[in-house]
């Protein structure tokens, strides 16, 4: 299965993804898409040297599913991070405010 | 209430500072996040699966309405415009920025708040009867002893790094209503033959992933010995409990392995040491701390109030949220108001700066400017002249807080589950949405009757559901959201632990379940039975024949 790398911004805490050029994006859609092995070795040594920067915290492979060029983590805890709380669709990235 | 004195004020400012500089040098990176972890924690800083969330402590749930104004405030300007009350009587926000924390703990420490404590394996804050002192129930008012243990356990050198965490509940009425026999420590405050106010100390209770009912240890302890025991108590937790798995850390652990005798025994041992040394409560200091809490000063009025009873007369809907939501008080012509925070279709618990503000405003017109928040997620008002109900209600309807659903089903305890906590393995808050939207109708819940039903998305069951009379329990079953349900549990005085009915329903099978269970119970219920009542006289079966006969 396909995977990305997300983490939590350090400065806000905000859920980003790990993108092209060593950039890290808002949303899920923007990310960095790997299989399993050398290409997702690498995206996490990038995320990690990133972390050791003290650009984010917790960075980690997930895996997701690309159907149509609309990426989407496969676990419900990721997807909930990806697009925001299920209970207030006016919060969070599915609001567009993130 | 208790206000600050130089100590206190010096202690909560100098400490936002410091964590001030903490954060400067981990945004510089001078820390690393393993080394600042534990600093955010200790002042309640959390990284949740959005953002950080910031746990601030109300002492024993006493807030004012200047600290409401300022949390208020605080989640306009910091968060996203709402927060959430928790099941230690605390208020906690999910959207925060670690670059404005310094800030943002500087303006709690203006209004005498912070989130010291209210993360980490220290003693957390100490939870009460959300009636105390006005109960007209109550044996003695706990708010005292609860102020001198937020004293003892503040920053309490010997107690910052306890296997686990530690959490104390005090109730001073026969009615339970701190779920005292769940916490690590519980305290009943009752008098003795001669009159004399004494501790019955409960031992070992607790949730999560090994729940049990605490134990009885000390039958009769005096207020003056009431800190040397329990720092006797910190002390054998301290020593023996288990350092090697924090899921055998909790003292409940250590108390049932060592068995209750035993463990009572190591504290008394340790007792004889401290016992009338420094930490013995000379009753002056008591007097003093009791002071702050003080009756406010109420109006002598007659009981009875013709104009409060002149309006139910006139307005059923007034009259359904007094007959549900309003408790007696001590003072003749007074009231206690339970504002419910559980509107139909709402996230439990949550209130919007706005109400927050307004409950403000309210507090000031109509509760001498004071409120409580409860570990069932409500806010109370405690003195309000019952010919000012009618006014309180009035305004609560514009608010939407006036739903009169205190302790019927709507009146869900619910954590915040997988849709903001890092720790959860299934949403709980659209579950309980369903279900509170599900019973909606008022008529219905009365008909169903005094009914507790609580919710956890995950195993370590910040949302009480062990000591529901139903409980729901989130976990992840192969990636997908399963809850399974307990039926039975309570967290009064008869305190008892719900039992499992067996496997676990979907996300669109549980309301159902839920309905299946009450109308089950409707239908074996005797007369003047409450769901409690039924499920301890009939026991499981019945549900679980009509809970999986379909399957």
């Amino acid at each position: 299965m396909p995977q990305v790398i997300i983490a939590n911004r350090l400065t806000d805490g905000r859920v980003v993804f790990l993108a092209d050029g060593d950039a890290w994006a808002s949303s899920v859609n923007d990310a960095r898409v790997e299989e399993p092995g050398a290409g997702a070795d690498e995206l996490l040594s990038i995320a990690q040297r990133l972390e050791a920067q003290q650009q984010v915290v917790g960075a980690e492979l997930i895996d997701v599913s690309v159907d149509g060029g609309e990426i989407l983590p496969t676990k419900p805890r990721e997807a909930i991070r990806a697009t925001g709380p299920t209970n207030r669709p006016d919060l969070g990235k599915q609001a567009g405010n993130e | 209430m208790y206000r600050y004195d130089e100590f206190d004020r010096k202690l909560v400012t100098e400490r936002a500072e410091q964590f001030g500089r903490q954060v400067e040098h981990r945004l510089s990176g001078k820390l690393s996040e393993e080394q600042f972890r534990p600093l955010r924690l200790m002042n309640g800083l959390y990284l949740q699966l959005h953002a950080y969330m910031l746990r601030i402590n109300v002492p024993y749930g006493v807030l004012s309405s200047t600290q409401m104004r300022k949390l208020a405030d605080i989640g306009r300007k910091y968060d996203k415009g709402y927060g959430h009350l928790t099941t230690r009587q605390n208020m906690q926000f999910n959207w925060i920025k670690l670059e404005e924390t310094p800030d943002l703990l500087r303006e709690l420490a203006s209004v005498e708040m912070h989130g010291i404590q209210s993360s980490g394996n220290c003693i957390r804050n100490t939870t009460a009867d959300e009636h105390a002192g006005v109960a007209a129930d109550e044996v003695e008012d706990p708010r005292v002893y609860c102020e001198i243990i937020r004293q003892w356990s503040t920053l309490h050198p010997e107690f910052s790094f306890l296997p686990r965490k530690f959490k104390i509940a005090v109730t001073g009425s026969p009615h339970d209503r701190a779920a005292v026999k769940v916490h690590d420590i519980g305290l009943i405050l009752d008098r003795d033959s001669s009159g004399h106010p004494i501790f019955e100390v409960i031992v070992g209770g607790g949730l999560g992933r090994t729940p049990f009912i605490g134990k009885t240890i000390r039958e009769e302890l005096p207020p003056s010995e009431l800190l040397a025991y329990l720092e006797a108590i910190l002390r054998v937790y301290n020593r023996f409990g288990r350092r090697d798995n924090k899921y055998k850390a909790r003292i409940k652990v250590l108390v049932h392995e060592t068995g209750a005798e035993e463990f009572r025994r190591l504290v008394d041992e340790e007792y004889a040491n401290l016992k009338g040394g420094s930490l013995d409560v000379p009753q002056d200091e008591i007097d003093r701390i009791d002071a702050y809490f003080a009756p406010p000063d109420y109006a002598e009025l007659p009981d009875e109030c013709a104009a409060l009873d002149a309006k139910m007369g006139e307005n059923a809907d007034f009259a359904e949220w007094v007959d549900q939501n309003v408790a007696c008080h001590k003072q003749p012509g007074y009231a206690i108001a339970n504002i419910s925070v559980k509107m139909p279709g709402h996230a439990p618990g949550d209130l919007s700066s706005d109400q927050m503000d307004a409950l403000a405003d309210l507090a000031d017109r109509f509760s001498f400017g004071e409120m409580r928040v409860t570990h069932r997620q409500n806010i109370v008002f405690t003195d309000v002249r019952k010919d000012e109900l009618y006014g309180l209600w009035q305004d609560l309807v514009k608010l939407e807080l006036a739903a009169a659903n205190l302790n019927l089903i709507g009146d869900v305890i619910c954590c915040p589950g997988l849709d903001y906590c890092a720790l959860a393995n299934a949403r709980s808050i659209p579950v309980a949405e369903d279900i509170t939207k599900r019973f909606a109708d008022l008529k219905r819940q009365k008909e169903i009757g005094p009914l507790e039903l609580n919710m956890s998305g995950c195993i370590n069951a910040c949302g009480h559901h062990h000591v529901g009379n139903i409980g729901i329990l989130g976990v992840d079953k192969k990636g997908e959201e399963l809850y399974q349900l307990t039926l039975g549990g309570c967290s009064h005085e008869d305190a008892s632990l719900g039992v499992r009915t067996g496997p676990g329903f979907t996300v669109d099978d549980i309301g159902p379940a839920i309905e299946t269970v009450l109308d089950t119970y409707v239908e074996l219920r005797e007369h003047g039975e409450e769901f409690i009542d039924t499920y301890r006289r009939v026991g499981m079966d019945p549900f679980k024949e009509k809970l999986y006969a379909a399957r």
